[in-house]
């Protein structure tokens, strides 16, 4: 293509946090990388950056990736002090040099929380999102058991929005956007996802309890009501969920103080 | 030689899945948490057969080399699922579903395997939309409905262009209610890295721990194996860089036969290379082709202009002008081929020569930008922002690439590979699709093997195991598995070389992609079978792995992959060379019609090529499983 010939190639600083290891302290570390083409990705540009090191006999820099397509959630770098950098809508993945100018120094840290300490490198551990999940995160629906599926007609509206909230793919740049490094946002998404289906009714109030009391105990933080998490969304999902959740999770609570749930749910006939 | 018996139940078609289920042994309520098994990946497959075995009452461990679950490429497919629900009323059915799917596959699957395909496809829908997966729906409330991949009906179901990712956060959420219930032990970030047989059947697994580097044994009362394609072989494919062959490659070193490894689909509408430093090809909805037209210029020295000054005259729109019926919507492999043609010729576009142009000019003239923008805008925006053009401006530039695999383990009816106690489901394993997958139906033989085949027939071989005969992890055949482990692994660090593991996976993948990968001849495929062997005996001398074995090491994770693609490399070159006919995503180009259309060879080669591994530097065995087709006539795949 005629444009990108006429492209120059670019040339950049990485200032790139290393750390060996959980308890290891942590540093940048910087590093030239040049005759960039602009059409190269990001991620692209760490593997050339790490061929580079492997063949200097230095460690690459380990980072996160899988699918390099913006869906699976697992790239997860903060450039330029933004999660994900400085597109919008996007993922790491999808972010590409000619966001970048010549000469440029970049600063390309893990996701910053408590509650997702830091692995190794550029590598953090979310594993708290998947306990939040574990705890309410669902529909109970035992394989074999599901009437037809035309069976309860679902309001396109209501799909729609469900929708919009199931967008979400788990990365966990909305923790790390927010000051208070809140995982209001990624809750409120997979809530208001059940929540708004007629399927998901059952086990809604217990669901949003479950879910939210997880999420407290994992050591995430408060919203404050910034909306930095909907700013860094790579599926930029509305903190409107957020507020919904808090109403369900009110009426929940309110509920729960008057019809508690039995403790257990074993027994009965026999 | 290995028994191949494909245990199919007799009987007349559309009652064979229903008499076996009601004939196969069942295991008591009681015994079944006195089994456990092994789920190896999470994907559709992996995730709905770890929940529902879990469900089930058995106990279950899952390990996934990635850090969650819900991380499986599953997640990437876009398109959507067929089911024959029929909700169209337009005459779609099991049988048609069915039909549909085995002349696709040009006749090169089992027709009782394909039938209980299209059965379960209806409990399928059933089951996701109980679970909250956010379909498609229309104003009425009811499911919506679009016919896929030149269906004559619409039976695909989806949402929004993510199908995948909400099909399998579906499937990841059966899976965490039972990881929260205790009912599964989940291992994130554990890649299995061997199988062990014990007596000649499945009974556990080694994994590495890719945080501590920790080696670890576990036994189980069966394995199963789900753990996707091996398109990276090519290096370059639509698939997640991490998606690897090592499980399945590891099981056929320890017998279980390799089926069909040379049905590999290549798919038309991608984003081409941009440079050397490219690690993943990006895959577009082939729906573009419904109102973009496709060209080069006719003229070589035309390549490197700006396209919209190449006067009409001058362009070759070569699908509308060889395939006149068809034109820019001829089949997937007969576009794909296509276009590598043109640029073989010299006449391809866009800096590196392998790229056509996807022209809707004419579709802009006809509809509006905004027209176009209404029905392609997404598309259009994937484009834009990987290449910085806008395809309302000037033609985009597409070029096919790897993405499915339709080959992998030999499994029967049952699911379970030659290897007793080994079951394999999803991508990996041969079953369903023949020597070609239509589009919408991955995701539907994912679910079908995970959530409503493997929870009924993996009874019928626990059933012979006599409860609590679960082997010890402590036992001679796990320990010889940890050193061979712990072997490789050394000899990767210590191997000191000059390049990196990526070096030979990119030169790998060139040698693939030039000899086997979308037109394939005797000449190219031998050519191919003499550099792997030296480019693997190059690896083992030259490769450059950094780091230590007792931490994180992204560099030893991808090179025990690339060891393992350039032995699989070699047997998908050797298994496209010895079937020496034409067949779906397999093109001999000795086996053509004049118009390029695939020349199967009923006679010679209807049946399953199944390998089967001889040791170290011995020719694999060819096995073959006879394709008997009772009840349906294979005919020349046309699409005329």
């Amino acid at each position: 293509m005629v444009a990108e010939n006429t492209t120059k190639n670019l040339s950049i600083t990485l200032r790139v946090w290393r750390q060996a290891g959980p308890k290891a302290p942590g540093r940048f570390v910087d590093y030239q990388s040049k005759d960039l083409n602009p059409n190269m990705s990001f991620l692209e540009m760490l593997d050339v950056v790490n061929d580079e090191l492997t063949l200097k006999g230095e460690e690459p820099i380990a980072f996160a990736h899988d699918c390099r397509e913006g869906i699976c959630g697992t790239c997860s770098c903060t450039i330029n002090g933004k999660p994900h950098g400085p597109g919008h809508g996007v993922a790491t993945c999808q972010v590409y040099l000619r966001a970048f100018r010549d000469g440029d120094v970049v600063t390309v840290e893990p996701f910053r929380a408590a509650a997702f300490p830091i692995v190794k490198d550029l590598i953090t551990d979310r594993s708290a999102f998947d306990k939040i999940q574990q705890a309410g995160g669902f529909i109970t629906a035992r394989t074999g058991s599901a009437p037809d599926a035309n069976a309860l007609p679902v309001p396109k509206g209501d799909a729609d929005r469900a929708m919009d909230a199931a967008a979400c793919i788990g990365c966990g740049a909305c923790v790390a956007a927010c000051k208070n490094a809140s995982a209001m946002l990624f809750v409120a998404a997979k809530v208001s996802h059940l929540g708004l289906l007629p399927q998901g009714q059952a086990e809604r109030d217990r669901r949003v309890l479950a879910m939210v009391s997880t999420m407290d105990a994992m050591g995430f933080g408060n919203c404050t009501n910034q909306y930095e998490c909907s700013a860094a969304c790579p599926k930029l999902i509305s903190h409107d969920f957020i507020a919904r959740m808090n109403a369900d999770y009110l009426k929940a609570s309110w509920r729960s103080v008057f019809k508690p749930e039995p403790a257990s749910s074993a027994g009965g006939a026999g | 030689m290995a028994t191949l018996d494909s245990k199919i139940p007799p009987g007349p078609l559309a009652d064979k899945w229903r008499n076996h289920k009601a004939n196969i042994k069942l295991v008591n309520p009681a015994n079944k948490r006195k089994y456990e098994v092994i789920v190896v990946g999470a994907g559709l497959a992996g995730s709905s057969a770890a929940a529902t075995l879990a469900d089930l009452g058995y106990r279950v461990k899952n390990f996934v080399f990635h850090d969650s679950p819900r991380r499986a490429h599953s997640i990437a497919a876009q398109g959507g699922i067929n089911a024959a629900k029929n909700y169209q009323n337009d005459g779609d059915s099991v049988y048609r579903l069915f039909y549909d799917t085995l002349k696709g596959g040009d006749y090169r699957s089992r027709e009782a395997n394909v039938h209980r395909l299209a059965e379960v496809s209806i409990n399928i829908i059933d089951q996701c939309v109980a679970q909250g997966v956010p379909f498609a729906r229309e104003y009425g409330g009811l499911l919506a409905n679009r016919s896929f991949g030149g269906a004559q009906v619409s039976r695909t179901f989806y949402a929004r262009g993510q199908t995948g990712q909400q099909l399998l956060l579906g499937a990841y959420s059966a899976l965490s209610r039972m990881i929260g219930a205790g009912a599964v032990e989940m291992h994130t970030q554990s890649e299995m890295l061997d199988l062990v047989i014990v007596g000649g059947q499945a009974k556990g697994i080694v994994v590495r721990d890719l945080v501590t580097g920790a080696i670890e044994r576990h036994a189980a009362d069966a394995v199963v194996l789900a753990t996707g394609g091996y398109g990276n072989v090519f290096n370059l494919s639509t698939y997640a860089r991490g998606s690897n062959a090592t499980a399945i490659w590891r099981a056929y070193k320890h017998g279980a036969c390799f089926a069909n490894p040379c049905y590999t689909q290549i798919h038309p509408t991608c984003i081409p290379v941009s440079g050397d430093y490219q690690s993943k090809l990006t895959l577009m909805s082939e729906s573009l082709r419904n109102d973009g037209r496709i060209w080069v210029p006719k003229k070589k020295e035309d390549c490197a202009k700006d396209p919209n000054s190449i006067p009409e005259a001058d362009r070759d729109y070569y699908l509308e002008r060889i395939y006149p019926s068809f034109g820019n919507l001829a089949p997937r492999d007969v576009a794909s081929r296509a276009a590598k043609r043109v640029c073989d010729e010299g006449r391809g576009v866009g800096p590196t020569g392998l790229g056509v142009y996807l022209d809707f000019s004419d579709a802009i003239k006809r509809l509006g930008e905004n027209g176009v923008r209404e029905r392609y805008g997404n598309l259009f925006d994937i484009y834009h922002e990987i290449t910085a053009e806008s395809g309302y401006r000037t033609p985009m530039r597409i070029y096919p690439a790897v993405h499915y695999t339709m080959g992998g383990l030999w499994v029967d009816y049952n699911l379970m590979s030659n290897v007793p106690g080994l079951f394999v489901l999803g991508e990996a394993n041969f079953s369903d699709h023949g020597a070609n997958r239509l589009g919408a139906s991955a995701l539907m033989q994912g679910l079908a093997d995970g959530y409503f085949v493997i929870p009924y027939t993996i009874g019928d071989y626990l059933a012979t195991q006599k409860p609590g005969s679960r082997p010890n992890a402590d036992g001679a055949e796990f320990k010889a598995a940890e050193e061979n482990v712990r072997a490789m692994t050394k000899r990767f660090l210590d191997i000191k070389g000059r390049e990196p593991v990526s070096h030979f996976h990119k030169r790998l993948g060139k040698i693939m992609w030039e000899g086997c990968g979308m037109a394939r001849t005797k000449a190219t495929l031998e050519k191919a079978l003499r550099e792997i062997p030296a480019l693997r005996e190059e690896f083992w001398q030259n490769v450059l792995v950094p780091g230590s074995a007792d931490t994180l090491n992204q560099s030893l994770e991808q090179a025990g992959r690339v060891a393992d693609f350039l032995e699989l490399g070699e047997l998908l070159c050797l298994d496209a060379l010895t079937r020496e006919e034409s067949c779906g995503g397999h093109f001999r180009e000795e086996h053509q019609y004049p118009d390029g259309e695939c020349k199967r060879d009923d006679e010679k080669f209807n049946h399953v090529a199944a390998w089967e591994y001889q040791g170290k530097d011995k020719a694999p065995l060819r096995n073959a499983e006879p394709l008997n087709y009772e009840f349906v006539k294979p005919s020349v795949r046309s699409y005329k």
